[in-house]
């Protein structure tokens, strides 16, 4: 096989690993019930954060922890202000999202054209001779490696164990899990702390790998949308979300590979196509949902009718039914 | 005798009660914490906070041309926010905002570009400024419109939660806008993001010395009375207002929700794409790709601090538009990032969200609040 076409499958590997990052961390944070709206901007600072600790400290593992932190405490922050004081979780998320985006860039601006810091390639011995799967799988950094791990881990977690089960709880029916014995409250701050602090190594992968710091220039800005895009796209779940993050950055990819085709066109034109793309898909998982649909299906003939809902049914998504709203027991 | 002492003897935690439940103390605790905050990032970075909040001070209000500036971004700033109004009334989040100014201001300049390279012989050459200039606006509030409908058809019928569909047609728009200012609109030779320039005749009049315009200053006041005026004195605003209160409920009452949420996007698209035609004709007179100036997603934590009372985003986009323009020159007299604005701007909002909850919990009203519950 080409090596330019290893490459290039290796390097989208390598890209996603921040995205799935933040869609496992956001899937499991909107699964006890918690929106985090402020990928956007907590992704930008914790990039900051992460590049600065590692470039004061030399130590890629410290700007990783520091950035997990700051990560989890901007995500505690909103659960905070919806739990004991009954703000609405996608206000508090979107004020976060502007002003965390806007810090990021004051407090790094000085650092905007320091030395690019990689972390380095982790050659795995054996796995890594496999032909054509072993150097796009298996001579990455630590942390995409990682990466693997979160989506099997999380997968389990969720779908096998107990605590997977009374975390679907709290998320659906909080009432319900109390009932049964559940910390509600506890566990959706455990639960938001973790995913906040997932999204930090997320942050942190694009400043110290993927990409790097480079103030408002980095390119950062709107990954964090997509991400919880993706999370809606994969419903909630964790291997569809991490297919979904694959899906988009081969699409980012592809828009720098065709650029060269079309020279008139300016080359941040095509960088968009991921958000249209993103509604299309948003509109497939939702229009199931939607009453008119029931009612023009009605009136068709009952074979053709049959198939359409199947489709339907097995691309809608629903959200956890107690998203967004603070529980109270009374 | 006890009645008396209790009454006479100062009670500590009834007068700590007062100034977090009172909702004017409690607004000013949040500006203090807001700029306790900022003095600590400033500090972070090792700067003089005072030598900072000075030149914020001087660059926003500290001279008349300075004064004149502010006023004018002032102008994009409350329409933005005016427009938003609707659709937080109606309990929906138009994040799209920003992608709908865009369109509005590529709509406008398209209808100045018939005009401005119409042949001279022509008719349309002919044509006075002053109608161009109506044309121009009312092309630039035909596609806000359009745009943020798109975002309204999306909710409705494809179930699209708003804040996604906004945001993908604000890149979209803002690649469009890319598009036409690298390519298709761009001056014969250069390509540095922005179009040719308007001729004189086709801007809004303005003051002699400044760039403020007095009609576009006009439109903003009056549009803030019309919008007060619409949501809170008549029987439009009362139903959008119960339609976004309590969905469900207004629907079986026989208010049609569907047709008022995709109304109040529509109205707040109108709005979006009048601050668009705005930029174009009164300030930038020319189209670029930063002409949308963050107006829309600003427009947002505006539209939270005053609540739904279209009165009071006067003067909270006052000093909005005067943060923004301040900071401008902190990258010139302190070497230090713009964006500090932001900063503050934000952290005002976050602490205005927590002093608001705890007045909630100290008060025990929380039960059916306006933010909860989504």
């Amino acid at each position: 096989m080409d090596s330019a076409v290893i490459n290039s499958i290796a390097s989208i590997i390598a890209w996603s690993a921040p995205v799935i990052f933040g869609v496992i961390g956001e899937t499991i944070t909107e699964r006890a019930g918690v929106m985090n709206l402020s990928l956007n901007g907590s992704l930008i600072l914790t990039a900051m954060v992460g590049f600065v600790v590692a470039t004061n400290t030399g130590s890629f593992l410290l700007g990783f922890i520091i950035a997990a932190l700051v990560g989890s405490l901007i995500a505690l922050l909103i659960a905070v202000l919806n739990i004991e004081l009954k703000q609405s979780q996608v206000a508090v998320g979107y004020v976060l999202a502007m002003s965390t985006q806007s810090l990021a860039y004051f407090l790094g601006a000085s650092y905007v054209g320091k030395p690019v810091l990689a972390l380095p390639q982790i050659e795995i011995p054996l796995l890594s001779s496999i032909p054509f799967v072993g150097p796009i799988l298996f001579d990455q950094t630590l942390v995409t490696y990682l990466s693997y791990l979160l989506i099997i881990v999380c997968y389990i977690w969720l779908f096998k164990t107990h605590q997977g089960l009374v975390l679907q709880g709290i998320g659906e029916r909080p009432s319900a899990a109390y009932i049964r014995g559940a910390n509600v409250n506890r566990l959706r701050y455990i639960y938001t702390a973790i995913g906040g602090a997932l999204v930090g190594v997320g942050g942190a992968l694009y400043s110290l790998s993927v990409k790097t710091w480079n103030g408002q220039l980095s390119g950062l800005d709107g990954i964090g949308w997509i991400i919880l895009a993706i999370t809606i796209f994969g419903g909630w779940h964790p291997i569809k979300g991490a297919l979904g993050s694959y899906l988009f950055v081969v699409l980012q990819y592809l828009g720098i590979v065709l650029q060269p085709l079309m020279p008139n066109v300016n080359s941040r034109v095509l960088q968009v196509a991921p958000f249209p793309l993103m509604i299309l898909a948003l509109l497939f998982v939702n229009i199931g949902n939607a009453d008119w649909v029931d009612r023009t299906l009605a009136g068709l003939p009952e074979s053709v009718r049959r198939t359409i809902s199947k489709v339907l049914r097995a691309m809608r998504t629903s959200p956890p039914a107690a998203l967004g709203i603070p529980f109270e027991n009374e | 005798m006890t009645t008396h002492e209790t009454n006479s003897k100062p009670n500590r935690t009834n007068w700590i009660y007062w100034l977090l439940t009172n909702r004017v103390s409690s607004l000013f605790i949040a500006v203090i914490l807001a700029l306790l905050f900022t003095c600590l990032v400033i500090l972070v970075i090792k700067a003089d906070p005072i030598k900072l909040f000075k030149v914020l001070y001087t660059g926003s209000l500290g001279s008349m041309d300075a004064i004149t500036q502010v006023l004018q971004s002032w102008v994009p700033m409350v329409l933005a926010s005016l427009g938003l109004m609707f659709t937080f009334t109606a309990g929906l989040w138009n994040i799209g905002m920003e992608g709908q100014i865009e369109i509005g201001a590529i709509f406008s300049y398209g209808v100045m570009r018939i005009f401005m390279f119409a042949d001279p012989t022509s008719n349309l050459a002919s044509v006075p400024g002053g109608w161009v200039i109506v044309l121009s606006i009312l092309a630039g509030i035909f596609g806000g419109a359009i745009w943020a409908l798109l975002v309204g058809l999306l909710k409705n019928f494809g179930g699209v939660n708003e804040i996604f569909g906004g945001l993908g047609f604000n890149f979209i728009a803002h690649a469009i806008m890319l598009y036409l200012v690298y390519g298709p609109w761009k001056p014969t030779g250069v390509a540095n993001g922005s179009t040719k320039m308007l001729p004189a005749q086709y801007w809004m009049p303005q003051l002699t010395g400044s760039y403020l315009s007095l009609w576009s200053l006009g439109i903003a006041v009056v549009a803030v009375v019309i919008v007060t005026i619409v949501l809170q004195g008549t029987h439009f605003g009362l139903k959008l207002k119960a339609v976004g209160k309590n969905n469900k409920s207004s629907f079986l009452l026989g208010i049609p929700t569907n047709r008022y949420m995709l109304l109040s996007f529509i109205l707040c698209g109108i709005f979006a794409g009048l601050t668009g035609a705005m930029q174009v004709t009164s300030f930038n007179h020319v189209l670029n790709y930063k002409i949308s100036g963050g107006y829309g997603y600003m427009g947002l934590m505006v539209g939270m601090l005053a609540n739904i009372q279209p009165l009071v985003t006067a003067p909270i986009a006052f000093v909005f538009v005067a943060l923004t323009k301040g900071a401008a020159g902190l990258g010139m007299d302190m070497h230090l990032d713009s964006n500090l604005s932001g900063v503050i701007q934000g952290t005002l909002v976050l602490f205005v969200l927590v002093m608001n909850g705890v007045r909630k919990i100290l008060t025990k009203k929380y039960k059916g609040a306006k933010w909860t519950a989504r």
